[in-house]
């Protein structure tokens, strides 16, 4: 019993030190060619047997999941030593270190085209500008002040705020799975190729409804459980649901799609004109 | 025919105003925007704007999406997915170079940290640039300038140091000429025929971005 144990320990000790030359591999501070992938699958195969915890088969799941990236890169180097690109990293560390200032500038003005562009007004571009200055609104009356009835201070219940519709009935999370879980099945029976409609899938028989649901169709989109595909040459906007939530969010730089749920627009899919 | 030119001028003036008056953050038209605006016919609009930039030294540029670059003639498809700009077409001499806003030692360390991260496959931590850089800048400009470097679109660097090449050297560097300029170079050992000073004379750091 106490021998397993302690092959236990070993085996995650080694499967540990496998991620870390994986990692270093990842990061370039190790050549992908040192890790002999044969010999780190054979560790990783002598192993799994033993493992009955989930700690343990995420170590083991982790170990080839970095395995997959090194094996990645093995690829990459090869494509790119067929490639013209390629050039003896030494060699040009070398020719780098050895050449003057002035040298290297020759060089690389042999090979750089810089960008030209043009950041002045036009004639054209401050005629627009004025014709929309003087189509504009003043402030006064393009954001009139609301006139807030004054009303008693007293005590509500969440009960009361539900009926009110300023809360939901259900915890936030709850209703975004839930919404999730719709965007799947709508995508199965409406949809194409994975995606459908944007608007096909927003639709609700009032405008109040179709807002609450862009809403949370936004946070969908937001937190990685789906994604927009748009088309810009036919100004179509689809939505693709994710079967996990994706884990690039937050680790790109995202971008936000502005698209308008308004009533005009409402009405417009209402008459099917909006597709 | 005489109509056919005119529609093709007209075309071309448009080409022209989109690709060298900035319209985005970053300079450069989107090959969609052009097929919206000139129809689907853009690519020979180019082609006409290219061939008519020749006599003023510039040309049309196209940068593919990254890593896709077609071996052979490009579809509409991969057109209106890529990036177009306006770039000089021949070489700038090292006394224009000054003119446009670059000091020598600063586009002598941009080279360095670009041919640098070809060598590497594209990505190399920026620890290594430093050191690489720090052999012939002061230590004090090493930071300052990488910083640059990225702030104009050369250079880009993720959450773990690692820096890569950018969209602007995707679009002004001819990536293979300079490795192979670079390593036809032979080691310099008199001093260079054009008198450059790397001092700051005359010289104002241009902050375009």
């Amino acid at each position: 019993m106490q021998a397993k144990k302690e092959q236990k320990k070993f085996g995650r000790e080694k499967l540990q030190r496998i991620i870390e030359m994986c990692m270093a591999v990842e990061n370039r501070k190790a050549d992908p060619f040192l890790l002999d992938v044969d010999d780190v699958i054979r560790v990783v195969k002598e192993y799994f047997p033993q493992w009955e915890k989930a700690d343990d088969l995420n170590l083991d799941s982790e170990a080839i999941h970095h395995l997959a990236s090194v094996i990645k890169l093995q690829s990459e180097w090869v494509k790119h030593r067929s490639t013209s690109l390629y050039t003896d990293p030494f060699l040009l560390e070398e020719k780098i270190l050895q050449a003057g200032t002035e040298e290297m500038l020759e060089v690389f003005l042999g090979a750089w085209h810089p960008l030209v562009e043009l950041e002045q007004l036009s004639i054209h571009s401050l005629a627009e500008a004025t014709r929309y200055w003087d189509g504009l609104l003043p402030l006064k009356e393009r954001w009139p002040e609301l006139a807030v009835p004054e009303v008693a201070i007293r005590i509500t219940s969440r009960d009361e705020l539900i009926r009110e519709r300023i809360l939901g009935d259900k915890v936030f999370s709850e209703e975004l799975e839930y919404h999730w879980q719709d965007l799947k099945e709508k995508v199965k029976e409406k949809g194409a190729e994975g995606k459908m409609f944007y608007w096909d899938f927003i639709e609700a028989e009032t405008y109040e409804e179709t807002v609450q649901r862009a809403f949370l169709t936004s946070f969908l989109i937001t937190y990685g459980y789906a994604t927009l595909v748009i088309l810009p040459l036919e100004d179509e906007v689809f939505i693709r649901p994710f079967e996990k939530p994706s884990a690039k969010v937050g680790t790109q730089q995202s971008i936000s799609i502005p698209i308008a749920v308004n009533y005009e627009n409402w009405q417009k899919w209402k008459r099917g004109e909006l597709h | 025919m005489r109509k056919r030119k005119g529609f093709y001028a007209s075309k071309m003036k448009r080409a022209t105003h989109m690709l060298f008056y900035r319209r985005h953050k970053k300079p450069g038209v989107k090959g969609w925007e052009l097929h919206k605006a000139l129809g689907v016919d853009y690519p020979k609009v180019l082609s006409i704007l290219d061939d008519y930039l020749k006599s003023l030294d510039l040309q049309v540029k196209t940068v593919f999406e990254e890593e896709k670059t077609p071996t052979e003639k490009p579809s509409l498809d991969e057109l209106d997915k890529a990036r177009f700009y306006i770039t000089l077409r021949g070489k700038l001499t090292p006394k224009e170079s000054k003119m446009i806003g670059w000091r020598i030692d600063d586009l002598a360390g941009l080279a360095v940290a670009i041919s640098y991260i070809i060598s590497k496959k594209g990505q190399v931590p920026r620890k290594d640039i430093e050191e690489l850089l720090n052999k012939k800048l002061p230590g004090w400009k090493v930071g300052l300038n990488i910083d640059r470097y990225i702030r104009y679109g050369y250079l880009q660097q993720d959450d773990n140091d690692q820096l890569y090449l950018d969209w602007r050297t995707h679009a002004e560097v001819d990536e293979k000429a300079l490795i192979d300029l670079l390593l036809r170079s032979e080691v310099q050992t008199t001093l260079p025929s054009e008198n450059i000073s790397t001092d700051e004379e005359g010289v104002e750091e241009q902050e375009g971005e």
